[in-house]
């Protein structure tokens, strides 16, 4: 099979970038693979609510907006966790900037799907099968290594899809995609200086790196498979077509991970799926629990 | 810089408003200040304002000190959100940028012409940032980021001492 991580001339840059042709490997994983893995998938193409009316792509913005808004919450964990001072600082300044990509999606998503929910309902009163983000950012905190390849591949195709939104149909999507595509690529060059860093480091800091890109691969291929929405959102020139994105975004990694003398893993035996229907993995229940128990615990507060 | 025509006393009240992160600097020197109309018949301003990034948590505080401002001259104050065009450093007046080095961060440079494209060499070294202090240009980037999502944190290798470094975007 090809690697879902490397360009192959048989990618037809149509579909999602890799199929598993073996049985998924035991585990943990295997089960929530084989589950993502019923077709079709329930709730595929259902907007979260109301009319789409005019503007029907709020699925797809959504799915935007909650890749950011998950993986805001999950570097946000590295607060006091990361393995110097400045680091805690880096990670939670990206998480910022990714909770305001959210904000700025999520006002405008409830003004186009008949909903009229605001930022906190979108963020604080969804339970997990309303989440529309992939797996790839709900995972658990890994070690450092671990964080650096999400970060790696995450923000590369982030700046590869602000790229193509800046130029959006919408105003508003344009506008949040053309002032996030300057964090983006900050964040970029940050992950990539880790990578060859640790990389091309010692051979203890090399090892847990090259493992950290096999890790994490599993999880990539969601970012670029065509769902529904998002081919109605390009479709109307709104929105970018994942699987557009692919080649890009990888060449944009094997550059680092070429530098760091490391090498892009062969393909995974299995691969993540379901995220932009709201089926998600095990870690994103206790996520959630965790990002919304005081604002369901006292509805209504503020401060 | 930004483009703000100071014809009002209101108006010139509200450019002058610091930024409560960098409150050597006003919002109007920092760039962030896009518009400000007066209506002096029905006592109301509409001021426009842009986020230096996504997610700044000063921007809360900045509407709520206009509104403020704005409230103790005798005018109703609408403060709009505009994101597009997007901040870039290069709205920083020289006032600004003069303020920012008295007060020991070292101003933004130019922001780099777009991305480069094709295959790009990643280093561990950073562009120059002289020493707001010592005005040594041997200085090294201690953090990629800062105290605000707005500055790097660097080291001056001649007179040691930390700095902040307006981050060029």
């Amino acid at each position: 099979m090809s690697t879902p991580a490397t360009p192959t001339p048989t990618d037809t840059g149509t579909t999602s970038v890799t199929e598993p042709v073996t049985e998924p490997v035991t585990g943990a994983a295997a089960s929530a693979s084989e589950s993502a893995q019923r077709e079709p998938l329930p709730g595929a193409a259902e907007n979260t609510g109301g009319d789409p009316g005019a503007k029907p792509y709020g699925a797809y913005l959504l799915g935007l907006a909650d890749d950011a808004m998950v993986y805001a919450q999950r570097l946000g964990e590295w607060m006091t966790n990361a393995p110097q001072i400045e680091e805690d600082m880096a990670l939670g300044n990206i998480a910022l900037d990714l909770l305001g990509q959210a904000r700025g999606l999520y006002p405008y998503i409830g003004s186009i799907d008949g909903t009229g929910r605001g930022e906190d309902d979108y963020a604080m009163q969804r339970d997990e099968r309303e989440w529309r983000n992939v797996h790839l950012v709900e995972q658990e905190r890994g070690d450092f290594a671990d964080e650096m390849a999400r970060l790696l591949w995450f923000s590369a195709y982030q700046v590869e899809l602000h790229t193509g939104l800046s130029g959006s149909g919408d105003d508003v999507v344009a506008g949040v995609a053309g002032k996030a595509l300057k964090e983006v690529r900050y964040h970029l060059d940050h992950a990539s200086l880790w990578v060859v860093r640790l990389g091309d480091g010692t051979g203890e800091s090399h090892r847990r790196m090259q493992a950290a890109l096999e890790r994490v691969l599993p999880h990539l291929p969601e970012l670029f498979d065509d769902d529904e929405a998002s081919v109605l959102a390009a479709g109307l020139e709104v929105g970018v077509l994942p699987s557009t994105l692919h080649d890009a975004v990888v060449a944009r990694v094997a550059r680092v991970v070429e530098q760091a003398t490391l090498r892009l893993p062969d393909g995974s035996r299995w691969r993540s799926r379901g995220g932009r229907a709201g089926i998600h993995s095990r870690p994103m229940g206790s996520l959630l629990a965790e990002m919304q128990h005081i604002a369901r615990s006292h509805p209504g507060a503020t401060w | 810089m930004t483009t703000v025509a100071v014809e009002s006393a209101v108006a010139e009240t509200i450019s002058r408003i610091p930024d409560p992160e960098v409150p050597v600097i006003s919002i109007s020197d920092l760039g962030i200040l896009r518009a400000v109309e007066v209506d002096e018949q029905a006592h109301t301003v509409a001021v426009t304002i842009t986020p230096t990034y996504s997610g700044c948590p000063a921007m809360e505080a900045i509407a709520s000190r206009i509104v403020f401002e704005a409230d103790r001259m005798g005018y109703a104050a609408d403060v709009r959100t505009q994101l597009s065009p997007a901040w870039t450093t290069d709205w920083m007046s020289d006032e600004g940028r003069a303020a920012l080095l008295r007060f020991g961060i070292a101003p933004p440079g130019a922001v780099p012409a777009g991305e480069p494209h094709g295959p790009v060499a990643v280093t561990l070294s950073r562009h120059v940032v002289a020493c707001p202090r010592c005005g040594s240009a041997d200085t090294t980037e201690i953090a990629h980021f800062g105290s605000t999502a707005c500055k790097a944190l660097r080291r001056c290798n001649a007179c040691l001492e930390p700095f902040d470094e307006f981050k060029a975007i």
